[in-house]
């Protein structure tokens, strides 16, 4: 537990002091979004409509962008072998840096939410449980993601190559986060929703670390 | 100093496979306590690669290698952390972060191998690099990130060194350091594996020739796919 | 295991195979094509247009089942190391992603008299599209690498991780189909389907398994001799 926090640490110093990532994907989550209002037109009506698709799809992208960063510079510089080699297992390793990369990107996009929910003239009631699927969903999107990040490495193309693979993988998140929202704003129940959410999460957090520290071994031998 | 009673480490029958072709075969190995190999031979004769393999980064294609203990043989890649634990390895890239200090970047890697920090100062003076001690990476010269890279398997001790041309960007100073250091580490019964383009002085030491392992056969079974 | 591992034995076994299996879906499809297109009574709603699920239905289900063989193949060589499980797998994904492909565009010509129109986000033929960008990804990463054994265990991995969550992606689109528009859904599981229209559907169902086998022996023999030329090469220029 102590090497886990330490990795957690380590990696969370690495993007402070580097800076400006949080910052870009926050930037890029509200552009996104933004876009939306030129595309469908400004009429309250619509966009309140589209609100929580709109959010969750520009959640899923950011996400998706920050994350193929996340072994990247590590493979590139060495230190990736290093931690390999350590003598803690690779999926706590891999388990560590989902945290970080979530600390780092996924936080600031739960807290950016509520606001762009105001400019989609998102109903009231939907904001409680918007951020409560965005706390459910995006430790998902991170952890799928890493899986992504993992196999990508020293591929030729790494960006959109990355979006191929890991976005089919996000449907479901984006389905059940969606309509947990709707439900929320149409009055109905929220907790199945909320519930296979969480269940999403817990799954993969028992099976995709296990899945990107395979995919990390491969990529280092 | 840690003194390291360790077990043996060997290799047997091991055989290399990189992208689609055989590198060498039949290979074998054996270190004892205090022991130091040289790898030698031309460019492609799969130093680097053996060395990968000792740590467990590269699974070998056959064969097995093994920590040797009174008779009793224990697959080496059997625990893989147990293993890492076992060794340290120095490939081609320093691991440098270049927002952290050079005590910071050898602080984390001790840490995480369960070591303290009290070894960083001494680490860091044994390749006299003692002023870099706050600077963050990002001002360092190639020959300095490599000592600081060095600096780090000094300040966490492991038995097995593995250390692929140490001597990269160094110069002949401190590749006196160098060899003072592995030296060091033998007496204390640590192990050392190097394969290198320039002179290191390791008295006793015994070498490796790959070539003499190189795969011959036009199509070999380990590659037929 | 490593009796069937030795490329020059699956060689010499597959060259014996190969005809009898091209022969058997030959006449397979003879045979069902015929009983679909005549013998099979056109439908009391859908008219001549329900023939369409004769190709339909089939590919639809061979789209799963390659996905299904593909993790198969893959776990097998991440496992074994089986050198021919690669190989296999590599071969399947373009099988797979044609047969999903043709699923997708008969579904589209079929629900232009149904519906009306040529694409209705019906939660059989959204699955559907999405298996088709799994099996996109697969092919995609299996080429980004330099070194073709990398590229083959990074699709190995991939193709795993698609198939555990090909149910997961399933059931999500079913959630959210239920929750929209109650689609009039092609309706032509259970076991109410009438006995004319039944086996046709069946051989055909047999025949693009067959097929399957033929293509998947045709590709493997070409992979093994395509590797085999790159080997000499490699030689050549590492000398040896």
């Amino acid at each position: 537990m102590d090497k886990f926090n330490e990795l957690v640490k380590r990696d969370l110093s690495l993007a402070f002091r580097q800076g400006m990532d949080s910052l870009m994907v926050v930037a890029f989550f509200i552009i996104a979004v933004v876009l939306f209002p030129f595309g469908v037109g400004p009429e309250p009506n619509t966009l309140a409509k589209i609100a929580g698709g709109t959010i969750w799809v520009a959640a899923l992208l950011s996400s998706m962008l920050s994350l193929e960063r996340l072994f990247q510079t590590d493979y590139e510089d060495g230190s990736l072998e290093l931690l390999a080699l350590a003598p803690i297992p690779l999926e706590i390793t891999v388990l560590a840096k989902v945290v970080a990369h979530w600390l780092t990107t996924g936080l600031p996009l739960i807290v950016t939410a509520p606001l762009l929910a105001v400019l989609m003239q998102m109903p009231t009631e939907g904001f409680i449980v918007l951020i409560a699927a965005l706390l459910l969903g995006t430790p998902t999107l991170s952890l799928i993601g890493a899986v992504g990040a993992a196999l990508i490495l020293g591929s030729r193309r790494g960006g959109v190559l990355l979006s191929l693979l890991v976005l089919p993988l996000y449907i479901p998140i984006l389905i059940f986060g969606v309509s947990a929202v709707d439900a929320a704003i149409f009055d109905q129940s929220v907790r199945p929703h909320l519930v296979f959410l969480g269940a999403l999460l817990a799954g993969s957090m028992a099976l995709t670390p296990w899945a990107s520290a395979a995919a990390l071994r491969q990529a280092l031998e | 100093m840690t003194q390291f009673f360790e077990p043996e480490f060997k290799g047997q029958d091991l055989v290399c496979v990189r992208g689609e072709r055989t590198v060498f075969r039949g290979l074998g190995f054996s270190i004892a306590p205090g022991g130091a190999l040289i790898l030698i031979g031309p460019n492609g004769s799969g130093k680097s690669s053996l060395l990968r393999m000792m740590a467990g980064l590269l699974r070998p294609a056959a064969g097995r290698m093994d920590w040797v203990e009174n008779g009793q043989a224990e697959d080496a890649l059997e625990d893989i952390d147990a293993h890492g634990a076992r060794l340290h390895y120095v490939g081609h890239h320093d691991a440098v972060k270049p927002v952290l200090s050079a005590a910071e970047n050898i602080g984390f890697w001790a840490h995480v191998r369960g070591g303290g920090q009290d070894g960083i100062r001494d680490a860091l003076d044994v390749l006299d690099i003692k002023h870099l001690y706050d600077v963050p990476g990002r001002f360092l010269s190639a020959g300095q990130k490599r000592r600081v890279n060095l600096a780090r398997i000094i300040a966490a001790p492991a038995p097995l060194w593995l250390l692929d041309e140490p001597t990269t960007a160094l110069d002949k100073a401190t590749i006196k350091r160098l060899e003072g250091a592995i030296q060091k580490h033998r007496d204390a019964g640590g192990m050392v594996v190097l394969s290198t383009h320039a002179e290191v002085n390791t008295p006793g030491a015994e070498t490796l020739n790959l070539a003499d392992f190189a795969c011959k056969a036009p199509l070999d079974e380990h590659v037929m796919v | 295991m490593h009796r069937f591992a030795n490329p020059t034995r699956f060689l010499k076994l597959a060259a014996i195979i190969q005809p009898w299996v091209a022969g058997i879906t030959l006449g397979l499809f003879a045979i069902g094509l015929y009983m679909a297109f005549f013998t099979a009574p056109p439908d009391y709603q859908q008219g001549e247009s329900v023939r369409i699920m004769y190709v339909h239905v089939p590919s639809a289900w061979m789209g799963m089942f390659c996905y299904a063989a593909m993790a198969v193949a893959s776990a097998v060589a991440l496992v074994w190391k089986h050198p021919l499980a690669d190989v296999a797998g590599k071969a399947t994904a373009p099988v797979g992603a044609a047969f999903t492909f043709l699923a997708l565009a008969t579904g589209s010509l079929w629900g232009k008299p149904m519906w009306g129109t040529w694409w209705v986000w019906d939660a059989r033929l959204t699955s559907m599209l999405i298996l088709l960008f799994l099996y996109i990804g697969y092919m995609a990463l299996q080429g980004a690498f330099d070194d073709r054994a990398r590229g083959a265990r990074a699709s190995a991995i991939l193709a795993l991780v698609g198939v555990v969550n090909l149910p997961i992606i399933k059931f999500s689109v079913d959630w959210w189909n239920t929750l929209h528009q109650p689609a009039s859904v092609i309706k032509m599981d259970g076991p109410s389907i009438h006995p004319d229209m039944l086996w046709p559907l069946l051989i055909m169902a047999v025949a693009f398994k067959t097929y399957y086998v033929w293509i998947l022996l045709v590709r493997i023999r070409q992979e093994l001799t395509a590797n085999k030329v790159r080997i000499l090469r490699l030689k050549q220029v590492h000398g040896g």
